[in-house]
């Protein structure tokens, strides 16, 4: 210290920095000399002015801040332009999917839509609707749900209330890897129980015996969380007034959680209502509206969308069904996971 | 749960005998016996299920390989309906291996980078909303992003596909005939726009876990943003990259039919993988199945017991790292 005091030199604590416009100043002429070489060099690709001008920009980026600041500060800079880079690339594909997918879906997507089926409509013609795949997804989701939630939150509370010692360490690392089964391998595992074995035609059930593998590993995860949250302290209150346990865990435990459990179960319905795989193997598909789900091939929004892009021959009209399908889709997997949220926050413990 | 019968015992009346008696008859009423077999029932059933899957599809395949004269690891056909019937999944094995690995190598720096720009380069507000929408389009299901592939995304990658059969064209592997851009990777890119979203979440939830003080001790030593980034952030985050990583990868691999919409089906490996050709276990399953016979439907489920290995171990080797993690992270102390 008393060195740098004694030696009568301009110094500072701050080296030289640059001014904070400075990048915004080399991405703009960065973007004019890439624009330049490629109307000079009679490029087309858009592809290709671009790439000239991010070399130049992060070469002109590090080059002078070198100079200027010193290496450290360059690389720094280099980092934060790859980061922002890294943000704009994800952003076009992801921004792209859902504005053409709102461009082209609502076309088609009305009332009348909404509520005829493509019963007496070919695929290549225009009109027709999703009524029969809104009734074939409702039912197959709603017995998914119906066949996962019991069984996804009494694993649950095994895993947090008693679950001790090997069996619930197994459970515990089989449902994780459950987690992680391919939609198609659930479906062929049907198929093989419920159709080859026991030669059972395709029919809606089969497909939400399928989804329930896929729906129950995702409740019994976000169950599981939700219960843990649950304070030690109420349940032994409750204990300690003598309430056996099985009560003290539906009368406590589980109504505290609820919110939770509600939330939790709403973003496996979410997940599951956009799988094609096992609806593609069990169900089959179909134009015409069947409301039994336990007979017969049943239509759902997923297969509903690929078979209008798979049979529609390149005409327009199939593939502008194709699109209001999946707008439709979308939107219903999203309010359910903006409701989920919603219930969250509303129910979270305060 | 022993703290909680230890605080029974403790708040039972003074006579102990008689608390020990209320316990001990406490363990064996009735409804808490049907409800915890109820409960471990269902526990049970999670495990039968999955010894199940691997069961009937183990007994499906076998059926179908007994019958197979071509050797199913490296033969290049796929005719389980002929006479004698021959397939092998070398063909699937190198598609879905090489779809993925260009899926990772696009998805896992840019998600790495979305991820840090989220916590550590954004504005607070700005990430927070970021973090929302990203994590809403997580939930986009496959059929969209197949449909959305093959009609939006295909016809807008003929620019690239020209240039990279321009300048490296020559090398063999990036060479292109002006077919549509069906290609293994095409189906690569919609793979790693597809694994996006789950990569940055999980790895946004761990970089966020990284201690404040380190990040504080390493700027008091003058370090700048990257140099915080690369010695405090990145060393803290790496098992949890590198497990969000093989969540995609199991995701990656085993999707049907995003790849099915995307890709043009042709069972053969081509040197250049701008060209169609190739397949993915998946893809190859969800299109093949419709005019299968039940031996087709056999093999194709002996070729869905070798994608259900795979993601089991992929998925596996990933929940090791995340609980290695747990264990000795100081993010929960």
């Amino acid at each position: 210290m008393s060195h740098a005091s004694l030696t009568p030199r301009r110094s500072s604590l701050r080296g030289a920095t640059l001014p904070k416009w400075f990048p915004w100043a080399v991405a703009a002429a960065s973007v004019a000399l890439g624009l330049a070489v490629s109307a000079a060099a009679g490029l087309q690709s858009s592809i290709q002015w671009a790439l000239i001008a991010a070399v130049c920009f992060v070469g002109g980026n590090y080059g002078v801040s070198a100079r200027v600041e010193g290496r450290r500060q360059a690389k720094d800079r280099v980092a934060t332009s790859l980061v922002w880079v890294a943000f704009l690339l994800a952003v076009i594909p992801l921004a792209s999917l859902i504005w053409e997918t709102l461009k082209r879906g609502v076309k088609v997507l009305d009332g009348y839509f909404l509520s005829h089926s493509m019963g007496v409509v070919s695929d290549t013609e225009p009109g027709g609707g999703i009524y029969h795949a809104l009734i074939g997804t409702l039912e197959q989701v709603g017995l998914a749900t119906l066949f996962s939630v019991p069984v996804g939150v009494l694993t649950a509370i095994y895993l947090v209330e008693y679950g001790r010692g090997r069996l619930a360490k197994a459970v515990t690392f089989f449902v994780d890897v459950m987690t992680g089964i391919p939609s198609i391998v659930a479906g062929l595992f049907i198929l093989s129980l419920w159709v080859l074995i026991l030669d059972m035609g395709p029919s809606g059930i089969a497909g939400s015996f399928a989804l329930s593998i896929l729906m129950i590993p995702v409740v019994v995860r976000s169950t599981e969380e939700m219960l843990k949250l649950v304070p030690n302290e109420l349940r032994e209150a409750s204990l300690a007034l003598g309430v056996p346990k099985w009560r003290t865990i539906l009368k406590v435990v589980l109504p505290t959680s609820l919110g939770g459990i509600t939330t939790g179960v709403m973003l496996a319905i979410a997940r599951i209502t956009g799988e094609t795989a096992p609806v593609l193997l069990l169900v089959w598909g179909t134009n015409f509206i069947n409301t039994n789900p336990l007979s017969g091939p049943q239509a759902s929004l997923p297969m509903y969308i690929y078979l209008q892009y798979a049979n529609s021959g390149g005409e327009g009209a199939a593939y502008d069904r194709a699109w209001a399908a999946a707008l439709t889709l979308i939107a219903f997997i999203m309010i359910l996971n903006l409701a989920a949220r919603a219930i969250a926050r509303w129910k979270a413990p305060r | 749960m022993d703290t909680t019968t230890a605080t029974h015992q403790q708040t039972e009346p003074p006579t102990p005998e008689a608390g020990a008696e209320r316990a001990a008859r406490g363990a064996t009423r009735p409804g808490d016996r049907i409800f915890l077999g109820l409960s471990r029932g269902s526990g049970i059933l999670v495990l039968i299920v999955m010894a199940a899957i691997a069961a009937f599809l183990t007994y499906r395949s076998v059926l179908a390989l007994s019958e197979n004269e071509a050797d199913f690891l490296t033969s290049f056909e796929w005719d389980p309906s002929g006479s004698p019937p021959r397939f092998g999944i070398a063909v699937l094995a190198f598609g879905t291996v090489v779809s993925s690995v260009i899926a990772m190598a696009i998805a896992v720096p840019v998600a790495v980078g979305i991820a840090l720009f989220i916590t550590h380069y954004a504005p607070r507000k700005l990430g927070g909303t970021i973090a929302y929408v990203i994590d809403l389009l997580a939930a986009v299901p496959s059929i969209v992003y197949g449909l959305w592939g093959a009609l939006a995304l295909v016809p807008h990658l003929n620019g690239l596909y020209g240039w990279l059969d321009d300048y490296f064209g020559w090398t063999g592997v990036l060479s292109w005939s002006g077919g549509p851009a069906r290609s293994l990777f095409t189906v690569g890119i919609l793979l790693a726009i597809m694994i996006l979203p789950i990569i940055t979440n999980v790895s946004r939830e761990v970089f966020r876990q990284v201690p404040r003080t380190h990040e504080e001790a390493a700027l008091a030593l003058g370090a700048t943003r990257w140099e915080v980034i690369r010695m405090a952030v990145l060393p803290f985050g790496r098992s949890g990259v590198i497990s969000a990583s093989m969540l995609g990868l199991g995701r990656a691999l085993g999707e049907t039919m995003a790849v099915a919409m995307v890709l043009s089906p042709v069972f053969d490996i081509r040197a250049s993988l701008l060209e169609p050709g190739g397949g993915t276990f998946a893809q190859n399953i969800a299109s093949k199945f419709n005019e299968a016979t039940v031996m087709g439907q056999d093999a194709l489920i002996a070729s869905g017991l070798v994608l259900f290995v795979i993601t089991l171990l992929v998925n596996g080797a990933a929940r090791l790292i995340i609980a290695r993690r747990k264990e000795y992270s100081g993010a929960n102390a």
